[in-house]
């Protein structure tokens, strides 16, 4: 299905991400946002709230994080395309109801600009250091799917792809910005609205008497109605049976547990994206994402010119991780090279793929700026060692 | 054009950003090169420094911080202070001539002066000093094609102030056609402002 045209700013803009990312949820179908205000993320809703009226559709500032968590969960049942933005204290706030979303298949798109943390932080400054929050956050065994841009550009195209992923899969999206890329101004090419693929909500084409709202015939993501069409049906956090009714025995809980974790897992290596290069020849490999990787790339260039054997991997999607790809490349690498803009989260992933093939080195920064190429090139000369 | 560090500070209200947003659309959308503009502030809403990092070049930027300007452009004295020592030997300094007060400066500094201000008030309204500033800087620099940069001019202003900040433009560069650079080694002791 292509974009509706109404949504769609097609042209040739200098954006920052905050705004590209606006922009990327209203030509991916976004008719609905609830958020509460918070740096460095706010210019995100703000467009959006200028924005939507011209659209059809609407913005709704909430008294807190919680409340613009569910908020925009009851319209997507309304049947619309919605999303929230928000940086690391709004993102711990919002935990509970990406639980909430990933049990109920709430297909959704949460946008988390990310500061230095913990707590408060460092409100204007970056960090990367979220990352393990988005997936593990919420209590309970769950999958979602995280992407990770590195320019305003990205910021566009990739929050088009969240949502396409979100319907696809029926499961909230964490789109991890980080200060930098959500600040950074940079051409934004918008293309025509019939060069943008939009997924359609997996919405029902039941007779009313006959639709389940769990039920999956074999495939692993249940169909969706919406309220107010007619369709019997019952949302809950509780353990639900295909009916969407409460049934909390171990049978049911297992079945639904394992398809929630399963439907994303089972997808991992048709989710995964990432760019690489040079990793034919290279020993070895720098992993990074979001703005790191643009660091990165210029420590590679730096090492390539000392005739070092290294290769790139930037991870666009973090969450499933893509550890088929790790997996492969530890058969022949020495080492793995994982800058990121935190004490250390990403590289556990790395580590854990690489199973003990390949050493994995880590390059921590505590947020607040980012890294001096200098300091990963350093690792990487001591990784080619 | 070869990777170029450029950062523009001043007073939040004077247009720092606007200014480095046209210079990076010229380069970015209307020359085909690459810009990467940054901003940086603090917690506070408004008032104080305001600064505005702008990389541009003919391959795409990575680092997306100035390191080291190759040209500063300062429209107060504590922007002057605060980021004079940051250029790069032998780079070029841009100053707002009534709003600040040029001292101790890096070796082989390129020091270029301009009233922005008053220009603008000759033109009827303050508020367009920023583009009186990105003619001046169009004119000394070199850097971007004029008309790239008076397209941006153009197309980044609402369109109520287009001919005015279109005519602010061309003051500047025209200011900007016929300045003489002054080099910090120089004996000529004009550059720094009289006590």
């Amino acid at each position: 299905m292509k974009a509706d045209p109404r949504g769609v700013l097609t042209g040739v803009h200098f954006l920052d991400g905050d705004h590209a990312c606006c922009e990327g949820a209203l030509a991916a179908g976004a008719r609905f946002a609830s958020g509460y205000p918070i740096t460095p993320s706010t210019e995100i809703v703000e467009r959006f709230a200028a924005r939507v009226p011209t659209v059809g559709g609407t913005f709704i500032q909430m008294e807190d994080e919680l409340a613009a968590s569910i908020t925009l969960q009851g319209a997507v049942w309304g049947g619309a395309k919605a999303f929230t933005v928000t940086s690391g204290p709004g993102f711990s706030l919002m935990m509970e109801h990406i639980g909430y979303a990933a049990m109920t298949e709430t297909p959704c798109v949460f946008v988390d600009v990310q500061r230095g943390g913990p707590s408060t932080g460092l409100p204007t400054l970056p960090a990367q250091a979220d990352m393990m929050q988005a997936r593990w956050g919420s209590h309970g065994d769950y999958e979602i799917i995280a992407l990770c841009p590195n320019s305003p550009q990205e910021c566009f195209d990739l929050t088009i792809k969240a949502f396409n992923l979100a319907e696809e899969y029926r499961v909230p999206v964490m789109f991890m910005m980080d200060e930098v890329v959500g600040h950074m101004t940079e051409k934004v090419v918008i293309p025509p609205a019939d060069q943008i693929e939009v997924v359609p909500r997996r919405h029902t084409r039941k007779p009313l008497g006959e639709y389940l709202p769990y039920q999956t015939n074999g495939d692993m993501v249940p169909e969706i109605a919406h309220a107010g069409e007619g369709y019997k049906f019952h949302i809950t956090g509780l353990t639900h049976d295909e009916r969407g009714y409460p049934n909390m025995t171990p049978p049911v809980q297992d079945k639904l547990v394992r398809r929630l974790q399963n439907k994303i897992r089972n997808a991992a290596d048709r989710i995964a994206l990432y760019e690489e290069e040079n990793l034919q020849d290279a020993e070895v490999v720098v992993v990074s994402y979001g703005i790191t990787s643009r660091v990165a790339q210029r420590a590679i260039e730096m090492a390539r010119a000392k005739k070092l054997p290294v290769g790139k991997l930037r991870l666009i999607t973090a969450w499933p991780f893509p550890e088929t790809k790790i997996r492969e490349l530890s058969a022949y690498v020495k080492a793995f090279v994982v800058p990121e803009l935190n004490l250390g989260q990403m590289v556990h992933e790395v580590e854990r793929a690489a199973a003990g093939k390949a050493r994995t080195f880590a390059v921590p920064h505590a947020g607040g700026s980012v890294h001096h190429p200098e300091d990963i090139l350093k690792v990487i000369v001591e990784a080619c060692r | 054009m070869q990777l170029t560090e450029i950062r523009l500070a001043g007073f939040g209200g004077q247009g720092v950003i606007l200014s480095a947003i046209i210079l990076g659309k010229a380069a970015s959308i209307h020359q085909g090169a690459f810009a990467t503009m940054t901003q940086s502030f603090g917690p506070e809403a408004r008032g104080g420094a305001c600064s505005a990092q702008l990389i541009v070049s003919d391959s795409p930027v990575l680092y997306p911080y100035v390191t080291e300007p190759d040209i500063l452009v300062v429209m107060s004295q504590e922007a002057y202070t605060r980021f004079v020592p940051e250029l790069k030997d032998g780079g070029i300094l841009i100053v707002e001539q009534d709003l600040v007060r040029v001292t101790d400066l890096p070796r082989e500094t390129q020091i270029y002066s301009v009233p922005a201000t008053r220009l603008a008030e000759e033109l009827g309204k303050r508020m367009v000093l920023n583009s009186v500033m990105v003619g001046f800087f169009t004119a000394v620099t070199h850097l971007l094609d004029p008309d790239a940069v008076r397209k941006a001019v153009a197309d980044s202003v609402p369109a109520s102030f287009r001919d005015l900040n279109l005519k602010a433009f061309e003051k500047g560069f025209a200011y900007g056609s016929t300045a003489q650079a002054v080099t910090s080694d120089s004996e000529d002791e004009a550059i720094y402002a009289k006590e």
